[in-house]
């Protein structure tokens, strides 16, 4: 044990594993965004709606069909996925040739409907989701209690967007993405099947979302409103990094959850507003966000 | 000889389209009171004075705004403040709201307009939020309670507004003062310069305007048109809110705007009215209000872009 400005250690790292968890949510929220925005030219609006759905299907699975926690883990973002293809099918293809402002409206409203109805049913209360049994209990790792759970959604979130990262970046897959990205015509002229690519590309940013909700789900309680102000925040973290860079994103999303964490433990009056005011500061610095090409 | 008198008669009405539509629209909220509670129609005037605001930047610069609900909400909390713990009269309390919200406009303005398209509306909303969180913890705004019992006061010490007729008209002159305000930006040179950065941004940098000068007037303008529509809703229910500082209530203003028409005169009114009077025959419904909004907001833009008054000058060919 030791202190640091008059905090105890247990205090300073305990909120900086809070801010690393919070990070880690940030990092896969935005990398969905990025990824999204990259292929379809859309912001996702929906996104934490679809996280929330996430966390619900999770407890549906739970309450209804009595799959606990690694089977929703694997079927929640399937099913959540699934929805966003439709959505893409139904909804986003019509708007690719009109301004993107569209898009970024009718994800809105798509939010205001899967929000509003869950909160008629549900209430604004949250819903408790417990702790898988396998990752109950914590590690007393000497100037930190560190619980099983927490570390598991850092080392797994961690996990998830750098293999991301890695199918996009690195291999020929991801090549294809990227080069439909810079210019679509051509990626089909060569015969790839480029809508086919923009639709799943869309249920898989969803499905990040939906895999992030779940694993929220036993930290903070299941309601209708989880994602609503998170997406917000989201926002914030993508001008700060930019939309150009997977990797940006990650960084980025981590490392804002740390200074969030931080501010928690030095300054709680601004935790709220860090985030905000770092991105004011950015964009004062380098318009174009920290990991962004300048238009 | 009838004929061609006839047409010509047809030209002079579309060529004054916006004038008849102007005195149509007057002379009917003229008359309105005589059907329609004074409250209900005071708060439709202030949110169509917001959404006419809120259409100044989508409409004629093509800037989404997605936290107009900030100037909106700050300056009903200053106009409410002045005029109950300074004691200011009407006047005053509207005339500080309103500069609140040009000071915050300048601002956020200014950070925002560093970005383009898609990253302004992330901008917006995110200082937004952070406003939102400053609201819910400044002690003079009292967090969830709001400032309650604010006094309408005299206006100019001889009008008591404390009287529902004199608070309308005073909400009617005030509207229709700031509309024809817009009209005659949208209108003027300064005008013609925002919509030429609304159809091509480089285009109008190459002919000399600087561009960022012009969207950060044109996004103050639209900041203190918002901020007297809130500074005047705060006095009408003589109550200031954490509801109208919040993300749901920017949603609102792009979806009456939207579903009154983008970058028409009058759509953002007709919009206003038209969820304004939704709202009020769905308040006993809840939660679905959302989800009713929401699926507004999907079908208007899929099928319904033009909006209301849109169309409905496309089916008239003429300008609204």
């Amino acid at each position: 044990m030791f202190e640091l400005f008059g905090i105890s250690s247990q205090a300073l790292f305990g909120q900086l594993l809070i801010g690393l968890i919070n990070g880690s949510f940030y990092a896969l929220l935005s990398l969905g965004l990025a990824v999204i925005f990259g292929m379809l030219n859309i912001i996702n609006f929906a996104h934490g709606a679809q996280y929330m759905l996430g966390a619900f299907a999770a407890y549906f699975l739970l309450q209804y069909a009595g799959l606990g926690y690694w089977w929703a883990i694997v079927l929640a973002p399937i099913v959540v996925g699934i929805t966003g293809i439709m959505i893409e099918r139904l909804f986003l293809q019509w708007l690719y040739k009109l301004d993107h402002l569209y898009g970024l409206l009718l994800t809105f409203g798509l939010a205001l409907i899967f929000e509003g109805t869950f909160r008629n049913f549900f209430g604004s209360s949250g819903l408790p989701y417990s702790v898988p049994p396998a990752l109950q209990g914590g590690q007393n790792l000497g100037f930190m209690f560190l619980p099983n759970y927490r570390g598991w959604v850092v080392v797994f979130s961690l996990a998830v967007c750098l293999t991301t990262w890695f199918v996009i970046e690195r291999t020929k897959l991801g090549s294809y993405l990227r080069a439909a990205t810079e210019n679509p015509a051509l990626v089909r002229a060569f015969g790839i099947n480029v809508p086919r690519m923009i639709t799943l590309t869309y249920g898989f940013g969803v499905a990040l979302a939906a895999l992030a909700g779940v694993m929220a789900a036993p930290i903070y309680n299941v309601s209708p409103q989880m994602g609503a102000n998170l997406i917000i925040v989201v926002f914030a973290v993508v001008v700060i990094g930019g939309m150009g860079s997977i990797m940006g994103a990650i960084v980025t999303g981590f490392g804002l959850g740390l200074i969030e964490g931080l501010t928690k433990v030095f300054f709680p009056e601004a935790s709220n507003t860090v985030i905000f005011i770092i991105m004011a500061i950015v964009l004062l610095i380098r318009p174009a966000g920290l990991f962004g090409r300048s238009a | 000889m009838q004929r061609v008198a006839k047409v010509g008669g047809d030209q002079a009405l579309r060529r004054h389209s916006e004038a008849i539509a102007f005195l149509v629209m007057a002379s009917l909220l003229v008359l309105a009171p005589m059907f329609a509670y004074p409250v209900f129609l005071m708060k439709a005037l202030c949110f169509a004075l917001f959404a006419c605001a809120f259409n100044l930047l989508i409409g004629y610069v093509g800037l989404l705004s997605f936290g107009h609900a900030l100037f909106f909400g700050w300056a009903s909390y200053i106009s409410a403040h002045a005029a109950k713990v300074w004691g200011l009269p009407p006047e005053l309390a509207i005339l500080s709201g309103a500069a609140a919200a040009a000071g915050l406009g300048a601002i956020v303005g200014a950070l925002a307009i560093r970005r383009q398209g898609i990253y302004f509306a992330m901008i917006t909303l995110a200082l937004a939020q952070m406003m939102y969180f400053f609201a819910v913890q400044a002690p003079f705004t009292h967090g969830e309670d709001g400032i309650q019992a604010v006094p309408r006061g005299k206006l100019f010490g001889l009008i008591d507004l404390a009287d529902q007729t004199n608070m309308y008209v005073t909400v009617l002159v005030i509207f229709l003062g700031c509309f024809l305000l817009i009209y005659r930006i949208i209108n003027s040179p300064f005008g013609e310069v925002l919509k030429a950065i609304r159809e091509n941004e480089p285009r109008a940098i190459s002919l000399g305007y600087r561009s960022e000068r012009y969207k950060l007037v044109a996004f103050v303008l639209s900041a203190t048109f918002a901020g007297v529509a809130g500074a005047t809703k705060a006095l009408v229910f003589q109550l200031a809110s954490l509801t109208d500082v919040d993300w749901p209530m920017s949603g609102e203003v792009i979806l009456m705007t939207l579903v009154g028409g983008l970058g028409t005169l009058f759509g953002p009114v007709a919009g206003a009215f038209f969820v304004v009077t939704l709202e009020n025959y769905l308040t006993t419904i809840g939660q679905w209000v959302f989800v009713v909004q929401g699926v507004i907001f999907v079908v208007c833009v899929l099928l319904f872009r033009r909006g209301i008054i849109g169309e409905l000058a496309q089916v008239l060919r003429v300008k609204l």
